[in-house]
């Protein structure tokens, strides 16, 4: 085990280095291309011994990786924002052939006005495409999580995206300790698949389906998601058996005696975590509940902790115009069946990379303090 | 087996593989009720090259019985010509569906 002080864009190349990727497939986008740079040199002087297939544009790149991962090779590739929305036919293909391909998003905002700034609705409009979503909230984590990911997406047949903001992760440093390849070897064994392209027993895959049967192959997915909720925190104990660090579907915080929860994804919550500490000297009872895993949804987990609250808010760096803040509205969802659920208050802000501070924060759980009833949204910071 | 007695044998979700793998649906679905130009093989002037065979993107030319020369599957050729484009020896004439 060495350390070393990497960005969060080559977390996710040592990440597939140790996972023995042999296939990637990528097309460079801002904030992005560091990821496939290191890649392609890791390839190009024999550290990783994969295939690097250069191709036009980001849906051939997730063909070719959806193309190789249906032969039986372990595919890995990253893209960005348009790139991302440019993938987003074959990313249901992926999911629907049931192939357990992982790849990385650098949260980057959506153009035009041209923007290369984090947001994450590039990622979240992705929500249905059956792809699981894991959002990191540092470096470290990101690296680990394109193991983990390969673990679980490889026992269930389901592919995962492994999320990190632009920037505030993709090209800020941080000491990351990278794990010894024989004992990633020890957790992730070798790609094994028995429903692969193969000569000797020639199948049609993904052929022309009736309504007969269609939607017994859709349940089949959404009931591998439902598995994912257990693996995941299943094998995220063995992580952290072998190499010390623990992740499950939430990550939260203070949150026993809270009486106001603060929910927030990818490296805001980390900002929140902060903002909840300074509160707390102040003996104001907050907390934090931090989503990493976005899909599968953890409904139970959200609904278990936040019931105890007396206030939720929702801090959404991501906008569904016409409706709001897509993860506020997937907590909503969570608590309405619910009895007697806490009033949810929805914040926008920060869209385009604008700063999240501790400050603002602190603002927010200030504001809940004065207000008795949840709101459907509400804009902070917009020049008014 | 032939196509006609092709059938999905699953009873339940359970029995299914994890996606359409094999499901049988392609002989189920017989796909070439859209095709306006219907390729015919002047068998007088085809030489057996299986450039037409190799060249059919649904596949839908096979190799009949028992002389073992190409045919057309008409359940399940759609039209495209590309065959008829690609044979060598201009073998493959086409006639309008319906005439
Ligand atoms: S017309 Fe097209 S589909 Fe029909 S046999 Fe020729 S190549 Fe095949
Ligand atoms: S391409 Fe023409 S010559 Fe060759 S096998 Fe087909 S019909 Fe016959």
């Amino acid at each position: 085990m060495k350390r070393m002080a990497i960005v969060g864009n080559h977390a996710l190349s040592y990440g597939a280095l140790l996972s023995r990727v042999q296939v990637i497939a990528a097309y460079p986008i801002t904030p992005q291309t560091q990821v496939v740079e290191l890649l392609s040199e890791m390839c190009a002087d024999g550290t990783l011994k994969a295939e690097f297939v250069k191709v036009e544009s980001e849906h051939s790149a997730m063909a070719a990786v959806m193309g190789a991962s249906a032969s039986g090779a372990r595919a890995f590739t990253a893209t960005s924002s348009q790139g991302l929305a440019l993938m987003h036919e074959v990313l249901h293909w992926v999911t629907g052939a049931r192939l357990p391909v992982v790849m990385g998003n650098i949260n980057r905002a959506f153009g035009p006005p041209w923007s290369i700034w984090t947001e994450q609705t590039d990622s979240l409009s992705q929500r249905d495409t059956g792809w699981m979503q894991i959002y990191a909230q540092d470096n470290q984590e990101v690296l680990d999580s394109v193991i983990l990911a390969y673990k679980v997406s490889e026992q269930l047949l389901l592919p995962t995206m492994v999320v990190l903001d632009a920037f505030f992760l993709s090209h800020t440093s941080e000491p990351v300790e990278i794990p010894d390849q024989e004992k990633v070897d020890e957790f992730l064994p070798p790609y094994e698949n028995k429903y692969i392209l193969n000569p000797d027993a020639p199948h049609a895959f993904g052929g022309l389906t009736n309504p007969e049967w269609y939607m017994e192959l859709r349940y089949k997915i959404h009931k591998a998601h439902e598995e994912a909720l257990d693996l995941i925190e299943k094998e995220g104990r063995e992580f952290e058996k072998m190499f010390g660090r623990y992740y499950g579907l939430v990550d939260p915080y203070k949150v026993d005696d809270a009486e106001t929860v603060l929910v927030a994804v990818s490296t805001a919550a980390s900002t929140a975590r902060h903002a909840v500490d300074l509160l707390r000297e102040k003996g104001k009872k907050v907390g934090l509940l931090r989503i990493r895993v976005f899909r599968p949804f953890p409904y139970a987990k959200i609904k278990e902790i936040l019931s105890n609250a007396r206030k939720v808010i929702v801090l959404d760096r991501n906008l569904s115009p016409g409706a709001g803040g897509i993860i506020a509205s997937e907590v909503r969802g969570a608590l309405a069946n619910l009895r007697n659920h806490p009033p949810v208050l929805s914040y926008i802000m920060g869209l385009g990379g604008r700063d999240i501070t501790t400050k603002h924060i602190m603002e927010l759980f200030e504001e809940a303090e004065k207000m008795e009833e949840g709101k459907d949204i509400i804009w902070k910071g917009v020049k008014l | 087996m032939g196509k006609d007695e092709k059938k999905i044998v699953f009873k339940t979700v359970h029995d299914l593989p994890p996606m359409a793998m094999s499901l049988g649906t392609m002989w189920v679905n017989k796909t070439a009720s859209w095709r306006n130009l219907k390729p015919i093989i002047d068998y007088e002037k085809c030489i057996d090259c299986m450039i037409c065979w190799k060249y059919c993107p649904e596949p839908a030319i096979f190799l009949r019985d028992p002389d073992e020369r190409v045919a057309v599957d008409y359940d399940y050729c759609k039209g495209c010509l590309i065959c008829v484009e690609e044979c060598p020896v201009d073998a493959i004439y086409t006639e309008e569906e319906g005439k």
